[in-house]
């Protein structure tokens, strides 16, 4: 008699796993990568390989050694996590930063809450915020990202070392965000920056505006979230959310005064808005898990950026946003309206 | 546009290979073991001892109570024994067994093929043929068919549904059914409307992926006033009682409220099958259509079997036996029902019982559950939840044995369909741990 396998129903499962789904995020990634990389080669590349490979080192250490259990790298969460911190930083970023960012993502927000699936807020996003604060001069001196491809790069020094500073004037800018936040706040209107800084809608949309890495093309964002769509890993409730949100509010003062604030398309194509939306906001272990709370979460994803936009002391707030709303996602998670109404005994 | 319930549900791939294959009939058994809990209640008394001579059709156990139904012989011979025998899971259940002697059928049964479509019993009648002949729910729950037809002060039924959805993966047998028994089963499904009033309609839900299902069904259902059929859109567990109601009829059943109160009562194809058999042909139900299947092409079909055939004896028929009446080693595990909800097999020796739906027979690499990861709270297992439940939290409250809190969110409401498991990315054994809390706290509620 040969033995028989005996479980509980059901006995097939679907084919979905963890870690398909991060293969699918990270797949879902790279057209941002590959834009990053297209607009600042080298630089881009070191980046981006110093923070996956920081996170991944990071979490099969502090799993094996510290926490005593098996490794879960496989799950290729870590990886994950490595590119979207790479992907929200500037692209002159020096190596002991993204390294910094990596301890930060995958040591404090991660690991110490219990690993994947435990931490309240966005590990990659905790790191960027962190990183924000500590170092505002290389978080803000956004390189301009115009074709460098040569190995002459200058931007290479400034990894290595770090170099503060000493990026060339001509490789240097403020965001767009920016720029109008200074220049508003020193009395120009929209229509002289707007003149004075030559923003393009269509460089937003396929790429160049400085900014970090992964802000660079809205059109490469967009193709990764069609895809993630597509192959069911998100919701679009979230990222509509965020974006309806922020062009309404956005919409509504421009409206009122055109002249002082921006219009809501300048607002969704800089900064990290839908960055922020399609990679971060959806995030499953941060973001509520019925429609109802991913709908509220999403909407005040979108009204705390726009306040801190228009009023707050930073140019950009999608990061602090994202953070907030993870604060109220276990709140959030006991919004549930069931349609089954408790009815006891019917004889 | 089809129609289907509102809340979760998966859409698992069909697998249903044995789908073309005619129903065939598999040889009498040497001996049948008829279990006393073939239902949903209490279980029957046996009526025989050991040494009696049987005749097919034949009582051997009677209801004990109402909500119980009694046993009929399936072979005819001699009773060799009424005691305790392990069942398919190993579970020791009284027995009457049977050893056959030739295929002596009791008077009054029409053994004939021939559709005896004209009505001439009054509902009464009906009613009675349906208790004595031990007719139960062929869906699955086996919950004896007159007592569903019985009716409940202050609810009237309003519709008769008739369940054609078969939406677990795998299982051919109502489909073949229907193919070759259309006429019938609307008789039979006929019969038991007029039994719940002459004003109660009757719809046929059949899942889309049943194309010839539906055209065959419905033009039968063209020549009764009162039917007609309602293609459903493949989902599973739309074979639900709950589930089928709100797809049907839009009406949600509430917690702890029986499916009546939204005015519909449901009943399996094979019922209505079972109902025409012993209405019109006086045949009691001592055979059912089962499907044996899996993803091995040869052993794909759909059989009548006596109730109480061993299950080796229909795996023999089936050639997934070696010479030496062993499993194949290919196949890891034997599941009586469907892959979602059917139940592992774990004794060759115990009979197909009057509710069996399939023997699905799998392999290692289609059925070894894989190590479970960290929850990522992707929320997967709350979206499938038909019920509306929360799978994540209700798994974590069963680990911590906090019982009030899991009926606060409602664990009794779980009908065990295996969505959450069946799509936890993390493959969280979910519905294990939910199950267990669930038998807990009822036992403890038993005791109290």
């Amino acid at each position: 008699m040969n033995k028989l396998l005996v479980s509980p129903a059901p006995h097939l499962h679907s084919k979905e796993t963890t870690r398909g789904i991060m293969r699918d995020v990270i797949i879902a990634l790279m057209p941002s990568v590959l834009v990053s990389l297209y607009f600042a080669g080298v630089s881009a590349f070191l980046v981006l390989t110093v923070s996956v490979v920081g996170c991944v080192l990071l979490e099969h250490l502090i799993v094996k050694y510290m926490m005593k259990k098996k490794t879960t790298v496989h799950d290729l969460s870590a990886v994950v996590t490595g590119l979207i911190l790479a992907l929200n930083l500037p692209v002159s970023s020096p190596w002991w930063m993204v390294l910094i960012g990596c301890v930060v993502a995958i040591g404090v927000a991660k690991m110490t809450f219990g690993g994947l699936g435990h931490n309240l807020f966005n590990p990659a996003l905790v790191a960027r915020v962190f990183l924000l604060i500590s170092f505002p001069v290389q978080m803000t001196n956004w390189a301009v990202t115009n074709g460098i491809f040569t190995p002459e790069n200058p931007l290479i020094p400034g990894f290595l070392l770090g170099a503060q500073g000493q990026l060339p004037d001509a490789l240097s800018g403020a965001t767009p965000l920016g720029i109008i936040k200074e220049g508003l706040a020193n009395g120009l209107t929209m229509d002289v920056l707007s003149q004075q800084h030559n923003f393009s809608y269509w460089q937003m949309l396929f790429g160049q505006i400085n900014g970090s890495m992964g802000e660079a093309s809205a059109l490469a964002i967009l193709i990764g979230f069609v895809y993630l769509l597509a192959r069911k890993v998100i919701k679009p409730i979230i990222p509509l959310a965020i974006v309806v949100t922020v062009a309404l509010f956005s919409g509504i003062l421009h409206l009122i005064d055109p002249a002082h604030y921006a219009d809501p398309l300048f607002h969704l194509l800089t900064g990290g808005v839908l960055l922020g939306a399609v990679f971060m906001a959806t995030d499953y272990v941060t973001s509520p898990m019925s429609s109802l709370g991913m709908l509220i979460f999403g909407v005040g994803i979108g009204l705390v950026t726009m306040i801190i936009r228009i009023w707050g002391v930073y140019p950009e707030g999608v990061s602090f946003a994202i953070l907030f709303m993870n604060a109220w996602v276990p709140l959030l998670n006991k919004i549930k309206p069931s349609p089954y109404k408790k009815e006891v005994n019917l004889g | 546009m089809s129609k289907t319930f509102s809340i979760g549900g998966i859409h698992p791939i069909d697998r249903k290979f044995s789908k073309d294959r005619p129903i065939e009939d598999l040889p009498v058994p040497q001996r049948v073991y008829l279990p006393m809990n073939q239902h949903l209640g209490m279980p029957s008394v046996p009526i025989v001892k050991k040494g009696d001579r049987v005749k097919v059709g034949q009582p051997v156990a009677e209801a004990a109570g109402f909500v119980s139904a009694p046993v009929h012989a399936s072979v005819s011979g001699t009773v060799a024994d009424v005691a305790l025998y392990p069942d398919f899971q190993g579970k020791r259940v009284l027995t009457v067994v049977i050893e056959t002697e030739g295929d002596e059928w009791l008077e009054g049964i029409d053994r004939t093929s021939q559709l005896k479509q004209e009505i001439t019993t009054v509902p009464e009648e009906t009613f009675r043929k349906i208790t004595e002949m031990g007719i139960v729910g062929l869906g699955g729950a086996a919950f004896p068919t007159h007592v569903k037809l019985t009716p409940i002060d202050g609810m009237k039924p309003e519709y008769l549904i008739l369940n054609g959805s078969e939406c677990e993966p795998f299982l051919t047998s109502d489909y073949r059914l229907m193919l070759e028994h259309g006429q019938e089963i609307l008789i039979g499904a006929e019969l038991m409307r007029r039994v719940l009033g002459t004003d109660v309609n009757g719809i046929i839900g059949i899942e889309e992926n049943k194309p010839l299902a539906i055209s065959a069904m419905q033009k039968i259902a063209a020549n009764y006033l009162q039917w007609k059929v309602v293609p459903l859109k493949k989902r599973y567990p739309q074979g639900g009682e709950k589930q089928l109601i709100d797809a049907v009829l839009g009406r949600k059943v509430a917690s702890f409220a029986l499916p009546i109160s939204t005015g519909a009562i449901v009943q399996n194809v094979g019922t209505a099958f079972a109902v025409y058999e012993a209405v019109q042909k006086g045949k009691p139900l001592i055979s059912n259509i089962l499907t044996v299947t899996g993803s091995d092409p040869t052993i794909q079909k759909n059989y009548r079997f006596r109730v109480g055939t061993p299950i080796r004896d229909i795996l023999y028929s089936a050639g997934a036996l070696d010479s030496e009446e062993n499993l194949l080693p290919h196949f890891a595990k034997l599941v009586s029902g469907g892959p979602m909800m059917g139940k592992a097999v774990v004794n060759l020796q115990a009979p197909v019982v009057k509710s069996s739906s399939a023997l699905l027979l799998l392999t290692e690499k289609e059925t070894k559950r894989q190590e479970p990861g960290d929850c990522i709270r992707c929320a997967k297992c709350f979206q499938a939840c038909p019920m509306h439940l929360q799978p994540y939290l209700l798994y974590q409250l069963a680990l911590a044995g906090r019982t009030e809190e899991l009926e606060k969110h409602r664990v009794f409401d779980c009908i065990e369909c295996g969505c959450c498991l069946y799509t936890c990315p993390a493959h969280i054994p979910l519905l294990d741990q939910i199950r267990l809390a669930k038998n807990a706290s009822l036992k403890n509620k038993r005791k109290k």
